[in-house]
């Protein structure tokens, strides 16, 4: 061991830059890069949870929040047991368990959007069910079928790094890290570290779908985050549910991520991409269509 | 050697899979609690209300009819003599110390049977500090008395409704509950379960049952170790606390009892160790029953105490090494050492720990062994299901 490291070290001194090992690409952005370097503000994430309202509505649901004007897409895999989220999304999850979704036929399903659809796409669940599938095998099929990036909000830190950092930087996902007004500022600067594509800054302490409005408090610290220089963008999510507080969130962060306002939207529709199209609508309001133009 | 690691992990089950948002709450307690649990005043107001308040020691107890029947010296280390009736109290006793010592104004605990979630409004009385406990909306109609109870203590009973309206929902619920008051509340798990550090505390607060059976066995058997522990396992805390001081001395044997409910193969099942896989429920990867995608699966057992879908990491790690065995009993085994008990021995054990009871049907063992039973709660709980089914038995 000694001298082989003793090897390495002289030759690797002496050497003139290494060639034997692929460069790699800076230069090609994923899709959620992309996005980011093209706009800074006003960016829309809308999530929806997979196999509700009906186990095939993924793909309409998808097309039409691209045609809608939605910048990212987070994919919800159902889970019996999800922590970080409120009722609402808890309820949907269980209507698409019901309605028979597994995570091989959502797989099916997104490989089937991503022929007519290029609209960044990312995957939210629990860590229990990659570890189910098989963390290498999930990675793979995720980067194969067109998935861009993996929100896992239970994958501890410490677990990212020391076991699947690799795995998912070899397969090219991004991956969002979560932050909230009780993050420090030294994890804060570590989750910019580990994080590729964006930050999801939670608005509030809380579930999803929790709390209403945004409080002074709140500002307070979403000015403090933007004061922190980070290195990657922020979209602020939970308490996000109309233009009023989309708008306000688009002031203090790249943009916003809703989710229970538009899964109660879905709830009992009989039109999918007319729902979709009024929602997003009602979201982005007026004035952030005036601001763009 | 059984050790935690610095990360929560025995061997590689534990941990903390949490979300970002319980993170510095989880932090705080595993940045304080072997700090705190160390504090000399600390241990001596703890030591100080378990022997005052809980009535501890709790007695080691020959019983003579058993150990004539099974033909083998049995012990009972009497738990259901604990002030609120079961273990529970002695980790709920620890945790409010920890809290009150955290700067914490709110409580908040999750409960199945009930058991736990008493212990907690117990000792919120004591301090005066505002208790919140999580039950599945299905086991508070089936649990009355001890909704009765924590409403008597002055805790208020919040109906979990989500998902199977069960334990593993009224923990997601408290989790949830957590998470959005980051600041001023205290999460007192009950069992050996949840993220690095609580099963670790939990097993250390619960420690003090194998504490006492060293000198009480020395006393009464002139040895401290005994051949062969038997505890029921649900999430495995009574469990934990009497392998604890033995779990690095091999030649003690350790048995893990599980609930089979129906039977192992019925579907109708809360054994974990034969049923359940690697994966992760509520932060921390353990065995757990769940279907191939990662969904949980909802366990069936007659005791309300043992129809957890995980076990804690320590035990995960315990049945995955061989250090322990486990054992699966049904209801109907349960019922049936529940009933022989009372009538042997004039203890009627809690259902959780009729399991246990049953275990002695099953293993291997010798004539001059000593066998100690943890008899972790008592049966007044069970009165309404013993009754329902007695004619059945006799």
């Amino acid at each position: 061991m000694v001298l082989s490291t003793g090897y390495w070290v002289t030759r690797t001194k002496n050497s003139l830059p290494n060639t034997h090992y692929p460069i790699p690409n800076t230069q090609k952005m994923s899709r959620i890069q992309q996005l980011f370097s093209e706009k800074k503000e006003n960016i829309l994430n809308i999530y929806f949870t997979a196999g509700f309202p009906k186990l095939d509505s993924t793909k309409e649901i998808i097309l039409s929040l691209e045609e809608a004007g939605v910048d990212l897409v987070e994919v919800g895999m159902p889970y019996s047991d999800p922590l970080a989220d409120g009722p609402t999304i808890q309820q949907s999850g269980q209507v698409a368990l019901k309605n028979g979704m597994t995570l091989d036929l959502l797989f099916e399903q997104l490989e089937a959007v991503r022929n007519s659809s290029s609209i960044p796409l990312i995957l939210m669940g629990y860590f229990n069910q990659v570890m189910q599938y098989g963390e290498q095998n999930f990675f793979t099929r995720c980067k194969n079928v067109g998935i861009d990036g993996l929100i896992l909000p239970d994958l501890p830190v410490y677990e990212y790094e020391t076991y699947y950092k690799t795995m998912i930087e070899e397969a090219g996902l991004d991956i969002s890290f979560l932050i909230t007004p009780q993050t420090s500022p030294e994890r804060i600067k570590k989750i910019d570290e580990l994080t590729s594509g964006f930050i999801y800054m939670v608005s509030n302490s809380s579930i999803t779908g929790a709390k209403k409005g945004i409080s002074d408090k709140q500002i307070a610290y979403f000015n403090r985050i933007n004061k922190m220089n980070l290195s990657n963008p922020r979209l602020l999510g939970f308490g996000i549910s109309n233009h009023e507080t989309f708008s306000t969130a688009c002031q203090y962060a790249n943009g916003a991520i809703i989710g229970s306002a538009y899964i109660n939207a879905l709830n009992n529709t009989k039109d999918i991409n007319r729902t979709t199209m009024e929602f997003v609508e009602m979201v982005k309001g007026q004035a952030i269509d005036a601001k763009i133009l | 050697m059984i050790t935690i690691d610095n990360k929560g992990y025995y061997g590689e089950f534990g941990g903390a899979f949490i979300p970002e948002m319980l993170h510095p709450n989880v932090e705080e307690l595993r940045q304080l609690y072997l700090e705190i649990m160390d504090d000399e005043t600390f241990k001596k107001e703890f030591q100080q209300l378990l022997r005052d308040y809980v009535g501890r020691p709790s007695p080691l107890y020959l019983a003579e009819r058993l150990s004539a029947h099974y033909n083998a010296s049995i012990y009972l280390k009497r738990e259901d003599l604990n002030h609120t009736g079961a273990h529970k109290i002695n980790n709920t006793i620890g945790q409010i110390l920890l809290a009150q010592r955290l700067g914490k104004k709110r409580i908040i605990a999750e409960t199945g049977a009930g058991q736990h979630g008493v212990a907690t409004a117990t000792v919120c009385a004591l301090k005066g500090i505002k208790c919140i406990v999580y039950m599945g909306e299905v086991d508070i109609k089936r649990q009355a008395p001890n909704v009765a109870r924590m409403k008597m203590l002055g805790a208020e009973v919040r109906p979990a409704r989500s998902g199977s309206k069960t334990l593993k929902d009224a923990t997601n619920e408290a989790i949830r509950d957590w998470i959005n008051n980051p600041e001023d509340t205290h999460y007192i798990i009950g069992s050996v379960v949840g993220p690095h550090p609580y099963p670790d505390m939990v097993a250390r607060f619960q420690s003090v049952i194998s504490e006492e059976m060293l000198w009480q066995l020395l006393d009464q058997t002139g040895k401290e170790d005994p051949d062969i522990i038997i505890a029921c396992v649900g999430g495995g805390s009574n469990a934990a606390g009497a392998y604890y001081h033995y779990l690095n001395r091999e030649q003690v044997r350790l048995i893990a009892v599980e609930a089979a409910g129906l039977g192992v193969e019925s579907g109708e099942s809360a054994a974990t160790s034969v049923l359940g896989s690697k994966g992760i429920i509520h932060g921390s990867r353990t065995l757990l029953m769940q279907t191939p995608d990662g969904q949980i699966i909802e366990p069936y057992s007659i005791s309300a105490g043992l129809d957890y879908p995980g076990i804690g990491p320590l035990h995960a790690h315990l049945i995955k090494s061989g250090r322990a065995e486990p054992v699966s009993i049904t209801d109907k085994e349960a019922l049936a050492s529940a009933y022989f008990v009372s009538q042997k021995e004039g203890i009627i054990p809690a259902l959780e720990t009729a399991h246990a009871f049953s275990a002695l049907e099953k293993i291997k063992y010798n004539s001059t062994d000593v066998i100690v039973i943890n008899l972790s709660g008592r049966g007044d709980k069970d009165l309404e299901t013993y009754i329902k089914h007695y004619d059945k038995f006799h």
